[in-house]
């Protein structure tokens, strides 16, 4: 019973932990006055001033489409990876699967720089393609990584079956094993979406003078001090995806005795 | 059709994008301006304020990475114990935070410590005393603790996960009591979650800019630190490559002693 309790205790600690932070900015995206040190009574102008900010648009604008775009290129080389690394030899896969590990392990900052460095002696002039091109490297790993164990889940014999009954490669590929890779699919999408979004570093080397991720016009405001508007935009940001995911997980939908990994 | 032909967007993507890239680090690390080949870049860590900010980074990374571990190994292990709905806890507590961006996360920590933030308004109600921590390595450590628990809480919970109750239920069987069983059933056999943690807990934290920026004040530079100037400010790109591949040096010597350690060999992400 005091077990129970103090494990229940414990959570709640990281909770608060993890959670304060969140909360600090939800609540000062409500505050009057434009210090964050002092409360100057409840005021929702931010949220209306957000709207009209231009640069924040922008940034969020280039935020969105760069997570999008990047998670969904990232989707379909990782994906096709993973089926073309289901015919290879142990050798080449594991080359393959070294490679993918080296962006997941090295740091950030080294990615960083390396990218910056291609660009420039390459002749890129340094923008929204080549965040674009770099968010697309570091997603690759993540859709592997999450498609790789439902490939080593598939049945073999369900593609032979369908080869059997008459349909061709590509019917059998689009009808059984796809749909069977699906639920890895989408969490690999789901997770580059969220490490885009979330990217500072990288972009940070890799962007440019003339344009901005949030994430980098709140570095460069960090010194500044933050506007308010960011803090409401992260608010609304941050309680749709929390109804999203409640919507999600309280829709009653059917009961398959499939287990589904969506981490 | 020829599955293998699949693979090559990603061999050519891979060979641009992450190959190539590292090889000019190197390039950039072991020439000076006019290209030719030196090892000044990489013995400048030797001088005073690099050796000093590696010092720093080394250690305020290892001291976050044996917090992270002390506080994720039970925070793992009762999530394990309760089997209901953790899946979804487990997004809550670690996925969601995610979608409020880390710069601003971070940055909240801020108000949350000041001289009369909430921490210590908390703190002397309940009759402490003060916490002055901002602008000095404590905050540094808090923050990086903060930003990379998850990923130690991750790979120990999935190891955890993994072990067979039966295993534990036999040890019980044989006259194991509490605590015997944990330091000689779970804790060896969640080696390699506890190892695949620090690696990935030690990396970012080692590597990082933005949170002794934030947190630091700007006065406490770390290696990270260093290498940014030279590449956003400083404009030295052979100096700044040749201190990237010190720092690359220890990232391998933990992806070497972490692949000794760890039979399975696949790196458990997440």
């Amino acid at each position: 019973m005091i077990r129970r309790i103090s494990q229940k205790i414990y959570i709640g600690l990281i909770f608060v932990f993890l959670y304060a932070p969140i909360l600090t900015l939800m609540v000062l995206s409500f505050n009057a006055s434009k210090s964050r040190a002092k409360w100057g009574g409840f005021t929702l102008k931010w949220y209306s001033q957000l709207f009209q900010n231009q640069d924040i648009m922008e940034a969020l604008w280039n935020t969105l489409a760069i997570a999008g775009l990047s998670a969904l290129a990232a989707t379909l080389i990782g994906t096709m990876t993973c089926v073309a690394l289901g015919g290879m030899k142990k050798r080449s896969r594991t080359l393959i699967m070294g490679i993918t590990n080296i962006p997941m392990l090295n740091a950030e900052i080294v990615t960083g720089i390396s990218l910056m460095l291609l660009y420039i002696s390459l002749n890129m002039r340094l923008g929204f393609f080549t965040v674009l091109c770099s968010h697309i490297t570091f997603n690759i790993p993540y859709v592997i990584l999450s498609v790789m164990p439902r490939m080593h889940q598939l049945n073999p014999n369900t593609y032979e079956a369908a080869l059997d009954l008459g349909a061709s490669h590509l019917q059998a590929f689009f009808r059984v094993t796809l749909p069977d890779l699906m639920p890895g699919i989408l969490s690999g999408f789901l997770m580059a979406f969220t490490m885009s979004l979330d990217d500072f570093v990288i972009t940070h080397f890799t962007k440019g003078p003339g344009i901005d991720t949030l994430s980098t016009k709140i570095y460069t405001e960090v010194r500044k001090g933050i506007k308010p508007e960011i803090y409401a935009l992260s608010t609304i940001i941050f309680v749709a995806v929390l109804l999203l995911l409640f919507l999600v997980n309280y829709t009653p939908r059917e009961k398959g005795p499939k287990k589904e990994r969506r981490l | 059709m020829n599955k293998k032909a699949l693979s090559a967007p990603y061999l050519f993507w891979s060979a641009l994008f992450i190959i190539v890239p590292l090889c000019m680090v190197f390039y950039y690390g072991l020439t000076d301006k006019s290209g030719a080949f030196t090892l000044q870049n990489i013995l400048a860590i030797a001088r005073a304020e690099h050796a000093k900010a590696l010092w720093q980074a080394l250690l305020l990374s290892l001291g976050s990475t044996v917090l992270c571990l002390l506080l994720a190994y039970p925070l793992a292990m009762i999530l394990c114990s309760m089997r209901t709905r953790q899946h979804s806890f487990l997004v809550l507590i670690f996925i969601l935070p995610m979608w409020m961006n880390f710069l601003l996360r971070t940055f909240a920590w801020l108000t949350l410590l000041e001289k009369t933030g909430v921490v210590n308004n908390v703190l002397s109600f309940l009759g402490l005393p003060p916490l002055n921590i901002i602008n000095t390595p404590s905050a540094i450590v808090l923050g990086m603790v903060y930003n990379f628990l998850p990923f130690m809480v991750l790979p120990i919970y999935n190891t955890l996960a993994k072990i067979d109750q039966n295993v534990i239920a036999a040890a019980r069987d044989l006259g194991a009591n509490g605590v015997q069983t944990f330091l000689r059933i779970t804790l060896p056999l969640s080696v390699p979650g506890v190892i695949s943690g620090i690696t990935m807990v030690f990396v970012p934290a080692l590597t990082t800019f933005v949170i002794s920026t934030i947190l630091g004040g700007s006065k406490i530079l770390l290696i990270g630190n260093v290498i940014e100037q030279e590449f956003t400010q400083t404009g030295n790109w052979h100096l700044g490559s040749g201190l990237s591949i010190v720092l690359m040096m220890f990232i391998i010597l933990n992806m070497v002693v972490s692949a000794v350690t760890d039979k399975d060999g696949e790196v458990n992400a997440l």
